[in-house]
């Protein structure tokens, strides 16, 4: 198609699409990622969608929204504000009118301003028609009337010609960015396989939306984002759980074990559960228990029995396998606990993400049982934790907590395809036949028993819960043997810290200012640290993935700046546990607790001022 | 084959369980039934939740895995899926499966994973020292309610044909022999197999059971279901259970003109649990309980039908490396 319009280069844009549950936002959204993929874009993205399968059309608690942030340059976050919106109705307007660039475009379906809808999103009156918007570039789009018009013949009922008009929009941003609908094309052509009429709706719709932006006026110019300067390689567009799911087929593969999950559905979770259910061709066993506990308690017999065996939930179905975690921890055996954190307490916000259970996988289990924590800190690298986890629980018989988030979670970023051979070799600690085995006896170095799997001759034993006695492995009672018990296990989650590597840092090695944060806020303080660094602050970020043990370094890390801050999506679990480690050192806090992630403007401007002080 | 004696699934480990518990005789009954398995010892494996019974896998020279309450099922079910080679068999009590496990039990039974559940009934909490359970008779006084309970107990064998459960028997702790060979037949069978054991509790709830084990009544008081066999019990072996409209009930042959003939011959085998649960309910004055096999009907394995996808899967896949999987779909280079 040829462009009538004057082309402009970015550097990088934000855009958002919203609109009501039902719109079809997570498609559109996901499907102009993937074509800015492909177009080599660096990108991230942020679904953000309401709790509810289906909340009160039209309603503000009913908007969900998709965040993509593309770039030339090398993209961290999904973006703090958009530059361009688009408003399927108003409530998709007013849910986000604070997270739109003053003076940004605004695409909205003007055929759902309507009387009804604007009370339904608690407007008196329409906000395009007071100041509410002024100085923004406003396209009111008839969405919803030339979705019609463009199908009044394709024989589709009317719910169905309603469906298609995410792709009207998703047509109009296609032409604003100058992409090609080849690759939406191909998607539906898939998808509606057997629904033909279907595939030439949709692509009609698309066709239309991008039509009427090369007609109307009201867009001045389009823009391009040229391909980022990313690493040469093979590229992929991954999400973090999808990430997280590969990594662990790829530690199975390269440990020789059979992956085992046991789980129970929960937000933001389950997406783990389904990538792995996908791929029995693999070896994978899957299994949906009856509940969280049934979930660990399943992978903990798998492990018993030699499966790689994790389970994955979210906040409240770690609270629920806590038992089940401290068996695994008593028993000594391999387990993966994967924890896609969302806000809490209790079923708090299901759908928004938050770094709340921090403290609930350190310390969440009655007695004392100590487990390895890591935390990813990228979708893409939820593939490489996975792995890494995997790594450490078979190697050092110990379960390990992974700790991912909502954000993460649901989050793409291009991802450089790794090759399971360039990842570090796994060497499980078990015991074979014919050897002098007593379940309890450890290696010097690392403290790990070895575990003796069923079906192996001659080295039948009992595990449980109560305590072992030292070496032999049989119950016992001994006061002075459960001191020493609880004092080796806790010795034998430290010297791990002997095996990982010292924890890096991201700008000066010494200076005014170290940000610390863990896990998924990586790309928003890295992100506002590159931007202080370019000013020429004296800044650098230290970003933990190794939770417990923390790697060995850290003492002398911190002394080499004036003032820490410790930046975290709760009200300061991991400052706290770093005071607690590091007693003497002052720990400033920054912390927020809306279930969204940190924007890097804000931290920027936090930032400057501790460094002004 | 090695040939295997009970002497080689007995642990070094003392037993600690009250003198004059029916457990003992349970755990000689098992030791001595395994070697008729003829499998090998390594391929044993013993799950247990927690209370009296669940101490069982301590006493048993094969794996076993002493774990957490109630949960038994899942862990059992967790090393089947991950070794369906092995013989796998859970022990548990009255609270653990039924109480606290409940979930998990009609799971189990529910999905008919191939594993053998050993369900101790002594209608009382043993371990925690005498609390009610929820197959204690109703009334029953203890600590917990020292006014008598207000709940109405389970019958397990009816929350175990309801969870569509294939095997269900039942035995005595007081009779050796058949304890024996209905573990051995359990285990032949495909599927969950529920054994439930009657067995007395010396110390909290002594003789519970004595209406239908105690000596001078045990043979009016007991029925032994055997497939293919009338349903005749009684010192004389002259009383037998028929079916009169929907109700059972107990008649004697050679009086008001019943013969052999009108006796009901047991099917375990019928898909249609109606009268197996019929039957696993009766109890003495009324009527004989029944014991042996009641219900053992073969229906597909949630193992069988993973392991099947399994092997499918991977005959079709397009691919079957890790590598290939990261290379699917839409890729770029740079």
């Amino acid at each position: 198609m040829d462009k009538t319009t004057q082309v402009v280069d970015l550097e990088k844009v934000v855009i958002k699409f919203a609109g009501d549950s039902g719109d079809g936002m997570q498609l559109t959204g996901t499907q102009f990622t993937d074509t800015s993929a492909l177009l080599g874009n660096d990108l991230a993205t942020f679904p953000d969608y309401p709790a509810e399968i289906r909340a009160p059309q039209g309603t503000v608690a009913g908007v969900s929204g998709f965040q993509i942030h593309i770039g030339r340059i090398d993209i961290n976050t999904p973006g703090d504000i958009a530059d361009v919106l688009v408003a399927m109705n108003p409530a998709a307007l007013k849910a986000n009118k604070n997270w739109i660039k003053k003076g940004g475009t605004i695409i909205v379906n003007i055929d759902t301003f309507t009387k009804r809808d604007l009370e339904k999103a608690g407007y008196e009156t329409s906000p395009l028609e007071d100041n509410s918007f002024e100085g923004y570039n406003i396209i009111q789009a008839p969405i919803t009337k030339l979705t019609r018009e463009a199908l009044k013949d394709s024989g589709l009922d009317g719910k169905s010609i309603g469906r298609s008009k995410n792709m009207f929009a998703l047509g109009i941003v296609y032409w604003m960015f100058n992409r090609p609908m080849k690759q939406t094309e191909k998607f539906l052509e898939k998808k509606f396989a057997k629904k033909p009429e279907v595939v030439a709706a949709n692509i009609k719709v698309m066709h239309a939306g991008y039509n009427f932006a090369d007609t109307i006026e009201a867009l001045p110019s389009s823009y391009t984002v040229l391909s980022a300067n990313l690493a040469p390689g093979t590229y992929r567009n991954v999400m973090g759980n999808q990430a997280i799911a590969w990594g662990f087929l790829a530690a199975a593969e390269r440990s020789n074990k059979e992956l085992f999950l046991g789980s129970y559905p929960i937000t933001p979770a389950s997406d783990i559960l389904h990538e792995l259910a996908k791929h029995k061709n693999l070896g994978v066993k899957t299994f949906q228990a009856e509940d969280e506990i049934a979930g660990i308690c399943s992978a903990i017999g798998a492990s018993f029995t030699g499966s790689l065996a994790i389970t994955t939930t979210s906040g409240p179905g770690l609270a629920l396998k806590g038992e089940g975690l401290g068996l695994a921890i008593m028993a000594e055996l391999p387990l993966v606990v994967v924890n896609v954190q969302r806000g809490g307490p209790s079923t708090g916000l299901p759908t928004k993400t938050e770094q709340s259970d921090l403290m609930q996988a350190l310390y969440g289990r009655n007695g004392e049982s100590p487990s390895v924590v890591l935390a990813s800190s990228t979708p893409g690298n939820c593939f490489d934790w996975a792995y890494m986890a995997s790594k450490i629980t078979l190697e050092h018989n110990t379960p390990v907590v992974l700790l991912s988030d909502g954000y993460l979670g649901n989050g793409a970023e291009p991802w450089k395809i790794k090759s399971t051979k360039d990842m570090p070799e796994i060497n499980p600690s078990i015991a074979v036949e014919g050897e002098e085995y007593q379940p309890y006896a450890r290696d010097e170095k690392t403290l790990a028993r070895k575990i003796a799997l069923p079906g192996t001759k001659g080295l039948e034993h009992r595990l449980g819960g109560l305590e072992k006695e030292d070496v032999t492995g049989n119950v016992s009672y001994d006061p002075d043997n459960h001191e020493k018990m609880v004092g080796i296990r806790a010795e034998k989650i430290k010297r791990i810290a002997d095996v990982i590597p010292d924890q890096q840092v991201f700008g000066k090695e010494e200076g005014d200012l170290l940000v610390i944060g863990w896990g998924g806020t990586h790309g928003s303080l890295y992100s506002a640290v590159d931007n202080l660094l370019a000013d020429g602050e004296e800044i650098a970020l230290c970003q933990f993935n190794y939770i417990n043990p923390l790697p060995n370094n850290i003492e002398t890390l911190l002394s080499k700046y004036k003032k820490i801050v410790v930046c975290e999506l709760n009200s300061g679990q991991f400052a706290n546990y770093l005071r607690m480690n590091f007693q003497g050192t002052i720990f400033n806090q920054y912390n927020k607790i809306q279930g969204f992630p940190f924007t890097s403007s804000e931290l920027e401007s936090h930032f400057k001022t501790l460094l002004a002080k | 084959m090695e040939h295997l004696t009970n002497k080689d699934f007995t642990s070094d480990q003392e037993v600690k369980w009250c003198p004059g518990c029916g457990d003992y005789a349970i755990l000689r009954a098992m030791q001595k039934a395994l070697p008729n398995l003829e499998r090998k010892k390594e391929d044993f494996v013993f799950i247990s939740g927690i209370g009296c019974s669940s101490r069982f896998p301590y006493y048993m020279n094969t794996y076993g895995f002493h774990t957490i309450h109630g949960r038994a099922p899942a862990f059992a079910t967790g090393v089947k899926l991950a070794n369906p080679n092995l013989s796998v068999w859970q022990i548990t009590g009255d609270g653990d499966a039924l109480a606290i496990g409940g979930n998990h039990f009609i799971h189990a039974l529910r999905r008919n994973i191939d594993i053998n559940i050993l369900l101790f009934n002594n209608e009382i909490y043993g371990l925690t020292k005498g609390q009610f359970s929820p197959t204690s008779k109703k009334g029953i006084k203890t600590k917990s309610n020292p006014h008598g309970t207000t709940d109405e107990p389970f019958s397990p064998s009816d929350l175990a044909i309801g969870a569509q459960g294939s095997f269900f028997a039942r035995v005595v702790d007081t009779n050796p022999k058949l304890m024996q060979q209905i573990f051995v037949e359990a285990e032949s069978h495909r599927g969950t197999s529920l054994i439930e054991i009657l067995q007395n509790c010396v110390i909290f709830n002594d003789k519970t059971f004595a209406p239908i084990t105690a000596k001078e009544v045990k043979k009016d008081a007991q029925i032994v279901l055997e497939q293919g066999k009338p349903m005749l019990f009684g010192a004389e072996m002259n009383k037998g259970i028929v079916l009169n409209g929907f109700k059972l009930e107990v008649v004697t042959v050679g009086e008001n003109g019943i013969t052999e003939k009108d006796i009901l011959v047991h099917d375990a085998k019928e898909q249609d649990p109606t009268l197996h649960a019929m039957l696993a309910r009766m109890r003495p004055p009324e009527f004989p309980a029944a014991l042996g096999i009641i219900r053992a009907v073969d229906r597909p394995t949630f193992d069988e039908g993973l392991l099947a996808q399994l092997e499918y899967e991977k005959e079709n896949a397009k691919f079957n490396t890790v590598d290939e999987l990261l290379q699917s779909g839409d890729t770029w280079e740079i």
